[in-house]
């Protein structure tokens, strides 16, 4: 009896815990440094990349915005088709809202030209304001990939590297990583999305 | 001992007929499933889908029955090409997996052809064989 009691109430919870709206709240992912007494979290620094048109994206093509971060290269045998493919998934869900964009930097930056990329996305069917596709100098965007990736990766001496990592990671208004996914992993990207509701709904309120 | 002599080959020719005629389902075909999952899942997708205008499908792919020869050398060699999958047009490339054996790349056109809704029959391994002697 005592078994049933626990059995309905364990049940009863979980319907509790389900039907519940989503409260929490995304943590602020990173570094942070503590300045006159504050805590700082350290932010994504400047950038300046070129898209798919031929023009140049930098953190102010994302000013009210939050944004989903990725790295990929166009002939990758690997996991990239399986990332695009849930990238798509985002895109469609926010294609119309002007507050999501996403940002593809390339790593092949030899052979993924502008015209490249374009092509890219055109087969892909994408395109802006929803997602842009950078190119830039190869440093740049293997810097940047470290600003993103160190603050999202906890062990960033993981085997395969970054590059391989397939991580969609999101980032805030301000500048900060809030979340971050496995591209490829199907169900981790649903969780991923609802970080993306959380977050819009702390940054820009509820629609 | 007779009777189990003969239940144990009368067991062993279902299971042999089963598995030509594809009466088991996606079970018939778990090596290929295997060898699916390792060299093409990431760009044809778990389910076969492709992707966009970039990579065509396997899944209802109307381009399986009408190169059915060609197969056996697309999946060793690759393919860059511009093809026609289900009236859409593709022109990109496909790398090859050098590696894959005779028996691979049979255990793997019969996981394609009959995933998925596909019922596009069976290869054996003397087709496959003969196909790849003929790659270009
Ligand atoms: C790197 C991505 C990639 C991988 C890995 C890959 N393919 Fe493909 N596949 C393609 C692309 C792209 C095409 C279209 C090529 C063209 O346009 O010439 C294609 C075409 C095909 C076609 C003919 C068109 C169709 O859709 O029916 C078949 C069959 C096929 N692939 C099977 C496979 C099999 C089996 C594997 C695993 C051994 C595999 N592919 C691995 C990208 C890939």
């Amino acid at each position: 009896m005592k078994h049933f009691i626990f059995t309905i109430f364990t049940l009863f919870a979980l319907i509790l815990a389900c039907t519940e709206p989503d409260k929490r709240v995304l943590p602020i992912l990173g570094e942070r440094d503590l300045v006159n007494g504050d805590t700082v979290y350290r932010s994504v620094p400047d950038f300046s990349f070129v898209d798919q048109d031929s023009q140049i994206v930098t953190n102010a093509s994302f000013k009210d915005k939050i944004y989903v971060v990725d790295f990929f290269f166009i002939h990758c045998p690997t996991i990239c088709p399986k990332v695009k493919a849930n990238g798509l998934r985002i895109y469609q869900k926010y294609k119309n809202d002007p507050r999501v964009a996403l940002l593809s930097h390339s790593i092949d930056v030899k052979n993924d030209t502008v015209a490249a990329l374009k092509r890219h996305a055109q087969k892909l069917g994408v395109g802006k304001p929803g997602w842009y596709l950078v190119t830039g100098d190869h440093d740049a965007i293997y810097g940047i990939a470290d600003d993103y990736f160190s603050v999202a990766v906890e062990n960033p001496d993981a085997p395969g590297g970054f590059d391989h990592s397939g991580r969609l990671i999101l980032v805030d208004r301000n500048r900060h990583v809030r979340s971050f996914c496995d591209g490829t992993d199907a169900a981790d990207v649903d969780r991923f999305m609802q970080d993306i509701d959380i977050l819009l709904a702390e940054q820009f309120g509820t629609r | 001992m007779n009777s189990f002599k003969t239940s144990l080959s009368l067991a062993l020719a279902l299971s042999v007929s089963l598995w030509f005629s594809g009466g088991c389902g996606q079970n018939t075909f778990r090596e290929g499933e295997r060898l699916y999952k390792t060299h093409c899942a990431n760009c044809h997708m778990d389910d076969g889908i492709g992707l966009s205008a970039l990579i065509p499908p396997l899944a209802g792919s109307d381009y399986l029955n009408k190169h059915r020869e060609q197969l056996p050398c697309i999946l060793r060699y690759g393919l860059s090409d511009t093809i026609f999958v289900n009236g859409k047009m593709y022109a990109e490339k496909m790398p090859g997996v050098p590696t894959l054996s005779e028996i691979h790349i049979t255990n793997l056109l019969n996981f394609i052809n009959n995933s998925w809704g596909n019922r596009n029959g069976v290869y054996r391994l003397e087709e496959v064989r003969a196909a790849l002697e003929k790659c270009q």
